[in-house]
């Protein structure tokens, strides 16, 4: 690999101190006691708007995101800009659905999905599930965030062989653990407010710098294959790439924020209406990922995979190289450094909420509920604390030992498991009317057949249904889930026919979920 | 619209205003092409971000209407 570059490997040592510096001193930031489940691991939800911008915006807009949209524009073409349609239509969900669960959660002490589904159905086994569901899901997407980091420290020539090759990443690791240990949720909410206006500054310059240098957007999509630059028109009998894109879209857009780590940023809001406000806010971060969308495309049209210097780098990590390259290729060493940081930080603060969320998750509705019924809060946050370290622990060995390859495969998984949680959670909090075991059984359902399909498509995300020779090719996590809902709408109407089960209590009434 | 309705079930029909955006990006057909073109961009993709803007406008109206 090349040498190793000086300048920027400064740039980004020191912001990397900056925000080392920050995750500590953000323990003392709206005061609060670390030792309370809700103050470490919500940061007592006092995050008003403007916070909850950038803490929100921090943990869904990954540095995952950032190099792998990018990445795929690159090398697959259009059907990378689902991204746009897909956060398009995340917004009215979170403007509707959530503030009601911010409400009821809020009402009721609730952190968790899980404390959610246990209070409004009174059924242990149905929160277990879910809960299952959002760690198994978080932990591949914690580990894809080290891939982020890695493939940036790759790009400042940091490579080597052995223990050596990894230390940095090892390093960045324990300066993750260390001040989400201490600082909770606090932490992230504070380094994203930094990371988010690094990001804002590379992604501006990137959209702006580069295409001058390459003598505008006529230049650059004429260099993109005419394949890639469109959607490929579907056959006859088939809804084709357009039914695909779609639905990915569509049913990303329903999974992404039944994950823990978005429940976790969102409940942290002070207000039902800081989350309002912000489903119309936050799409200033969609705009941000449309554009860097755009720049795989800038980086086929500078060429950067025929060039030599480069060679190693996409050889080790593929397509996901092509941003570091470009950046590479086009930037100063000194904006380099800002913009390599701006995309490692950027993957702490979602690895961080993730691992808090995992932790809350376990502590609230695995070890309180069937392991130590009546912990001290004090005892409850510490567990929390040691959980949040082991679940990071776990990432990292995935990724140094096991191929990359396989957190992506799991990650896709975790999209269609998580998405299985709607009905309880995203359904639940608008009615309680199914039955709780109804919906465990649709939970059941939905997460094997998808998990079947998904392993029947080859890992891939569309699966092509068949109904009287037409093909509809469509996002595996939405049909399971349409499935899975179909399920136990046909259970809870025969339990309810039978009458054979009275529905346990609701901890919850209809008013509770109201905007105040 | 009967405002009292709406405090009690927490349910605005300025809501059906976001059905817009759905159909908008979710329908490829509508968009998926070349011309025309802005700026150098083909219609597929500055379609798409303009909807960005459009449908944040939509969603911080209907915050604003539906506040009280």
């Amino acid at each position: 690999m090349h040498d190793v570059n000086r300048v920027a490997l400064v740039i980004f040592v020191l912001l990397f101190a900056f925000i080392t510096w920050l995750g500590f001193a953000a323990a003392h930031w709206r005061n609060g006691d670390l030792d309370l489940l809700h103050e470490w691991g919500l940061a007592g939800r006092r995050f008003g708007t403007v916070v909850t911008w950038f803490l929100v915006g921090g943990d869904l807009y990954t540095a995952y995101t950032f190099v792998a949209v990018p990445a795929l524009a690159f090398g697959a073409g259009a059907v990378a800009f689902f991204a746009v349609p897909y956060t398009i239509a995340v917004y009215p969900l979170l403007f509707l659905a959530f503030p009601r669960l911010w409400q009821g959660c809020h009402k009721h002490g609730y952190i968790t999905t899980g404390d959610f589904v246990r209070g409004r159905f009174g059924n242990r086994w149905l929160a277990l599930a879910i809960t299952v569901t959002g760690i198994v899901a978080t932990m591949p997407y914690i580990a894809l965030q080290l891939v982020g980091i890695q493939v940036v420290l790759g790009g400042l020539g940091l490579s080597g062989t052995g223990l050596a090759a990894d230390l940095p990443l090892i390093i960045a690791f324990l300066i993750l653990a260390a001040f989400t240990y201490s600082s909770g949720l606090r932490a992230p909410a504070s380094i994203a407010i930094v990371k988010d206006i690094l990001i804002y500054i590379t992604a501006f310059v990137a959209v702006i710098a580069i295409p001058i240098e390459l003598g505008g957007f006529g230049r650059i999509f004429a260099a993109v294959p005419p394949a890639k630059l469109l959607l490929a028109p579907p056959g006859p009998n088939t809804t084709g790439s357009y039914g695909a894109y779609a639905t990915l879209a569509l049913g990303s857009a329903f999974a992404l924020l039944l994950y823990p780590h978005s429940m976790t940023a969102i409940l942290s809001a002070n207000s039902g209406r800081a989350i309002r406000r912000n489903a119309a806010l936050l799409p200033g971060y969609s705009f941000m990922l449309g554009l860097l969308a755009l720049v795989g495309f800038f980086a086929i049209a500078a060429g950067v995979k025929g060039l030599p210097e480069f060679a190693a780098g996409f050889k080790q990590f593929g397509n996901n190289f092509a941003v570091p390259a470009l950046f590479l290729h086009s930037f100063p060493s000194w904006f380099v450094g800002l913009a390599f940081a701006a995309i490692a930080i950027g993957a702490l603060v979602p690895a961080a909420i993730m691992s808090i969320a995992a932790a809350n998750l376990y502590t609230r509705n695995i070890h309180r509920e069937f392991i130590n019924r009546n912990p001290t809060d004090r005892q409850e946050a510490q567990m929390a604390k040691w959980v949040s370290l082991i679940v990071k622990l776990g990432a990292l060995v995935f990724i140094l030992f096991i191929p990359t390859q396989y957190a992506i495969y799991l990650q896709l998984l975790g999209g269609i498991w998580i998405i299985q949680t709607l009905p309880a959670v995203m359904i639940g909090a608008y009615t309680r009317w199914f039955n709780d075991w109804a919906l465990l059984a649709g939970w059941a359902v939905g997460t094997f057949a998808g998990t079947w399909m998904a392993i029947a498509a080859d890992l891939k995300p569309t699966y092509p249904v068949h109904i009287g020779g037409f093909t509809f090719p469509g996002y595996t996590a939405l049909y399971t889930v349409i499935l899975n809902i179909v399920a136990a709408a046909v259970l809870t109407v025969i339990v309810k026919a039978l009458g054979t089960r009275r529905p346990a209590a609701d901890e919850t009434v209809a008013t509770d979920y109201l905007l105040v | 619209m009967n405002p009292e309705q709406g405090k009690k079930d927490g349910w605005s029909w300025w809501y059906l205003l976001f059905l817009v955006q759905f159909v908008a990006v979710l329908w490829p057909p509508f968009y998926n092409e070349v011309e025309p073109t802005w700026a150098g961009m083909p219609f597929f993709y500055w379609y798409q971000l303009l909807w960005i803007l459009i449908a944040a406008a939509i969603t911080a109206g209907i915050y604003l209407v539906t506040r009280k």
